[in-house]
């Protein structure tokens, strides 16, 4: 078990792609951080770098307190569960699981003991004479993981291991990887694409946009105070709705309506002007119905038509079509691309809501909407950042 | 199913037939008596292991047979061990002088080997290696090793390298990473390989004649054309036949052994997706 | 595909970077490099070794008037010899003949090859048996088998002899090259069979599988899953054996001799070196021969792109 630090790791491609960039991290002994961030933005480089199967360009890696930056990968003592599993196709499971053990020169005995209990951990027990051919998806991943955790490492490095798999396995693989995580106790870095891991699995998560970091921090913190339009963006599902908006006379002017500034709102827009982008995320929204008076002064309310209405038994997701110009800022379309949605065709902006389920809005009615201004966040289109924020709680910003 | 199979088995029969009408006939001649042996039967009309007989009673023939086999399998396993060493590096590692090594493999491959016969004559002359087995081996390996290399570096591209890293990761050194991983999934590409090289190795004339003055280290191809008939004017056709079917044997036996391992599916399962 | 995004924004920064990693090659790197170099060193040690001065002293007898018969004439004239071989007809016949030789065998080899491995690598009977038969025309020393044509196309000694009526098949031209071609063709289809085959083992069957669930025929999967995956074996059946058949020379030699305006170049450069003992000549026509090769060998490499060996794109994953 071991603590990790980056400090200002950089990683240059000999052709000139700049991966990461001033990355720096302390992870603590023990601790499970999530690495995000959309397709290609250097997650699998970095933990390329602390595996030790990329160089590392400049900075430094440290591990329990020692520079490890010129370590062969085997001197590192930390395993890893690789993007694609990479499970040695002409050894059998319980040699696949076996392969580091024997490379350490443990006995025969050893060796097995360590095997089975391994394989009982993960249920693999049954499978220990296939080959990896004769696999499920499901069962190839355990393997992988297998693989990692017979020798006991330092550390677990673990990219994307998950993203194979169908929803519902995926679900239940995640809840393997975390009692697994919580058992050994053992340091974690883990990559992902997904909001789900990311909110549920980690202690902390580190958020990357083309090779720097953009927030670290619990989940719940980057969900509640999103440092910029990226972060805000990138974290919660359905995600946040961005639409442009103007601020003067102590009001904010955005397609939906006219909204007063309240006391939180204009401190810290004392020293802004001109185009905002306001951010709402749906379950901030309400059906103006069902709000009881006592709070309803918290926020404001507007008139939209309902597009589509799904029900999700617990609550209701309600779409909606404003008109008038859309949101624009590049962090915006980054995060679209990803999303693979980044030409849909559509006259105005797209507004999800998240009713609780007793909304009687329908498909086609022209819904009274109310919307919580404690909640909204006002970013910067020019350089992303949120507005809103308390300034002492930016960590880890890159500007 | 078995419509399936019968498909095959008719398939397998025309490729047969394709193949081995040729040599039956080879075969056919040898087995012809010396006073039949002309006259133009595919199936001799009397059958005689007189010529056999004959090829087993010169120590010549023996001895050119172990020449063969010794210098084929040595040359064989040495440019197969050096192939896959630089195929590997090619395909895999990043240094300077790659596309060079690749230009050179590439020239000697193609250069007409008939000019290079003289010079290799007088230097192995000169360095005392003319007429001994490195005298042919040496330029055996040359020979085949751009083969190899283009062979084998194919296969070397193939192979998922996340595995290797998984290997590295596993606390496995280079050296082992390539001797317990890949190399057995590059297994089909060494085998290929190997039987090429076994087979340019054993067919070679031209460095066999001229590279070679006595039984020391004469192999068979070149043992064949001081083939004589049983007496000194018989024809040696029934002889040269028959030592050609026996030298046949040797790689029937080696492409029997090897080419079970050239088999797809060795790398599935590795990789997801 | 991301690359823009990740360098898009930070341009100077990424250029320092860059140049830093440019002039200090890391550890690993270097590493990376000594590694390349110590395994490829032994195999680039033999093959200079061997090759370095035959390769050098042929080309540099190219250039000099030396005929073993009469060694006191021998002197240097430059470009003398090519003039001389460029402009003499048999040459060029030989030329022709060669180029026709290569052209038909290939492109025949190649279908049939391609046939064969398909059948060698996915019969379901007696694979054993179909790989080994299907090898052993290679197999089988070439001078002998060249011969055992010989004698079977030999009217009265041969059951082929009186396949056509009348007339000895290899004394015309026609027929002769035919037969050439043919005994090429059957002595070296396995070569390419077993390296298609090599090929074939690399396709994943899933590829396939994905391949006819989205539909495809077939000849579809043949064309757009098998043949990509299989460039670059392809490529190393199509290279190696178009050097070989270029260089035809011991089915020549033993059908014909060369008879009938059947000479290949390599016949003609064998003829001059050996026979001949016109030093001079022969090493210019090897010379030739090895440039026509060169060619050749550049436009199959260039025409398959990054599937050649060495190629800086695929290999590294
Ligand atoms: N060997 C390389 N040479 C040059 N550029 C590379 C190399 N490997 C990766 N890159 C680039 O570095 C960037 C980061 O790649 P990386 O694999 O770390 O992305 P990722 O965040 O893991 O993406 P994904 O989620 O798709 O796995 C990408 O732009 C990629 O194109
Ligand atoms: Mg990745």
């Amino acid at each position: 078990m071991a603590d990790i630090v980056l400090d200002k790791v950089t990683k240059a491609f000999p052709d000139g792609t700049l991966a990461v960039q001033e990355f720096n991290l302390e992870i603590a002994d023990g601790e499970f951080v999530i690495l995000v961030g959309p397709s290609g933005c250097g997650k699998s480089t970095t933990l390329n770098m602390i595996a030790g199967l990329e160089d590392i360009s400049s900075g430094e890696l440290r591990i329990d307190g020692q520079r490890v930056n010129d370590k062969a990968p085997r001197d590192r003592d930390i395993a890893m569960v690789f993007q694609s599993y990479a499970l040695y196709p002409n050894m059998t499971v319980r040699e696949n699981m076996a392969f580091p053990l024997k490379l350490a020169k443990l006995s025969r005995e050893e060796i097995d003991r360590k095997v089975d209990e391994a394989a009982k951990v993960l249920e693999l027990t049954a499978l220990l004479d296939r080959k990896p051919a004769n696999l499920s998806g499901g069962q190839r991943q355990r393997v992988a993981m297998g693989r990692a955790i017979v020798r006991s490492p330092k550390a677990f490095l673990m990219d994307e291991p998950l993203s194979n798999l169908d929803a519902k396995l995926r679900v239940q693989m995640r809840t393997v990887v975390s009692r697994l995580q919580k058992r050994l106790g053992t340091t974690t870095v883990y990559v992902t694409h997904d909001q789900t891991e990311a909110m549920t699995l980690g202690d902390r998560v580190v958020i990357m946009r083309a090779g720097a970091i953009q927030q670290v921090g619990e989940p719940q913190e980057l969900y509640d105070h999103p440092n910029n339009l990226f972060v805000a963006g990138f974290i919660g599902s359905p995600s946040m709705n961005f639409l442009p908006a103007t601020v003067s006379d102590g009001s904010l002017h955005t397609s939906l309506g006219d909204f007063p500034l309240g006391e939180r709102l204009r401190s810290r827009l004392a020293d802004v002007s001109g185009d905002l982008i306001v951010g709402i995320r749906p379950e901030h929204f309400e059906d103006a119905s069902l709000i009881e008076d006592s709070i309803r002064q918290r926020g404001a309310e507007f008139e939209a038509t309902a597009d589509l209405v799904e029900s999700m038994g617990s609550d209701k997701y309600v779409y909606f079509t404003v008109e008038g110009e859309k949101a624009s800022a590049a962090e915006l379309e980054e995060l679209a691309a990803d999303a693979g949605s980044g030409d849909l065709p559509s006259s105005g902006s797209n507004l999800v809501c998240r009713f609780s389920a007793e909304s009687r809005v329908k498909e086609g009615d022209t819904a009274r909407i109310w919307v919580n201004l404690d909640k909204i966040h006002l970013f910067d289109p020019s350089n992303g950042r949120n507005v809103t924020l308390h300034e002492g709680r930016s960590s880890g910003v890159s500007a | 199913m078995t419509g399936a199979k019968w498909r095959w088995g008719f398939l397998d029969l025309v490729v047969i037939v394709f193949a081995l009408i040729p040599v039956l006939w080879i075969a056919s001649l040898s087995f012809k008596t010396p006073a039949t042996i002309t006259d133009g039967d595919f199936i001799p009309r009397e059958w005689t292991l007189e010529n056999y007989r004959n090829i087993f009673n010169t120590d010549q023939f023996v001895r050119a047979l172990v020449n063969s086999i010794g210098i084929g399998l040595i040359s064989t396993l040495v440019a197969v061990v050096l192939g896959t060493m630089a195929a590997y590096a090619i395909a895999r590692l990043d240094f300077p002088g790659k596309k060079l090594l690749i230009g050179i493999s590439l020239l000697i491959a193609m250069f007409p080997q008939v000019s290079l016969v003289s010079p290799l004559f007088e230097i192995e002359r000169s360095i005392g290696l003319f007429d001994t087995w490195p005298g042919l081996i040496l330029p055996y390996i040359t020979f085949g090793l751009p083969l190899a290399i283009y062979t084998l570096s194919a296969f070397f591209r193939q192979i998922p390298w996340d595995l290797e890293k998984a290997a590295k990761m596993d606390g496995a050194t280079q050296g082992e990473a390539f001797r317990r991983v890949i190399a057995p999934l590059a297994a089909p590409g060494v085998f290929t390989t190997a039987i090429l090289v076994f087979i340019f190795c054993w067919n070679d004339f031209l460095f066999a004649i001229s590279l070679t003055s006595t039984e020391r280290s004469r192999t068979v191809p070149a043992a064949l054309s001081f083939f004589q008939g049983a007496s000194q004017f018989e024809d040696p056709t029934g002889a040269i036949s028959a030592a050609a079917v026996i030298i046949t044997i040797p790689i029937i036996l080696f492409v029997l052994f090897f080419q079970r391992r050239i088999v797809s599916g060795l790398t599935s399962g590795a990789v997801k997706g | 595909m991301t690359a823009e995004t990740a360098t898009e924004k930070p341009t100077t920064h990424s250029v320092r970077a860059q140049r830093k990693a440019k002039a200090r090659i890391s550890e690993g790197k270097r590493q990376e490099r000594k590694l390349g170099w110590l395994l490829c060193a032994p195999a680039a040690f033999v093959m200079i070794a061997v090759t370095a001065y035959p390769i050098l002293y042929s080309v540099w007898l190219s250039f000099q008037r030396f005929d073993l018969k009469f060694p006191d004439q021998r002197e240097f004239i430059g470009l003398g010899n090519y003039a001389t071989v460029l402009t003499n007809e048999y040459w060029w016949t030989a030329f022709g003949i060669t180029t026709l030789i290569t052209v038909v065998t290939v492109a025949v080899e190649l279908v049939l090859g391609m046939a064969l491995a398909w059948i060698m690598f996915r019969t379901l009977v007696g694979r054993g048996l179909v790989r080994t038969a299907a090898l052993i025309p290679y197999g089988i020393v070439t001078v002998v088998a060249a011969f055992s044509w010989k004698f079977a196309w030999t009217p009265d000694t041969g059951y082929l002899g009186n396949l056509f009526g009348e007339g000895a098949p290899l004394t015309e031209r026609a027929s002769s090259l035919a037969i050439i071609m043919l005994a090429e063709i059957w002595k070296t289809t396995p070569f390419m069979a077993l390296l298609l085959m090599a090929g074939l083992a690399l396709v994943p069957e899933d590829l396939l599988k994905a391949a006819s669930m989205d539909g495809a025929t077939g000849w579809q999967r043949f064309t757009k899953v098998m043949l990509p995956v299989m460039k670059p074996a392809i490529l190393v059946a199509l290279l190696f054996r178009t050097l070989d058949a270029f260089r035809v020379f011991d089915n020549i030699y033993v059908l014909t001799g060369g008879a009938n305006n059947t000479s290949s170049v390599s016949m003609l450069a064998y003829n001059n070196l050996i026979r001949g003992l016109n030093l001079g000549i022969g090493s210019t026509m090897s010379v030739l021969i090895f440039i026509a090769v060169a060619i050749i060998a550049f436009i199959f490499v260039k025409l398959f792109g990054t599937a050649a060996p060495g190629s800086d794109e695929g290999g590294r994953r």
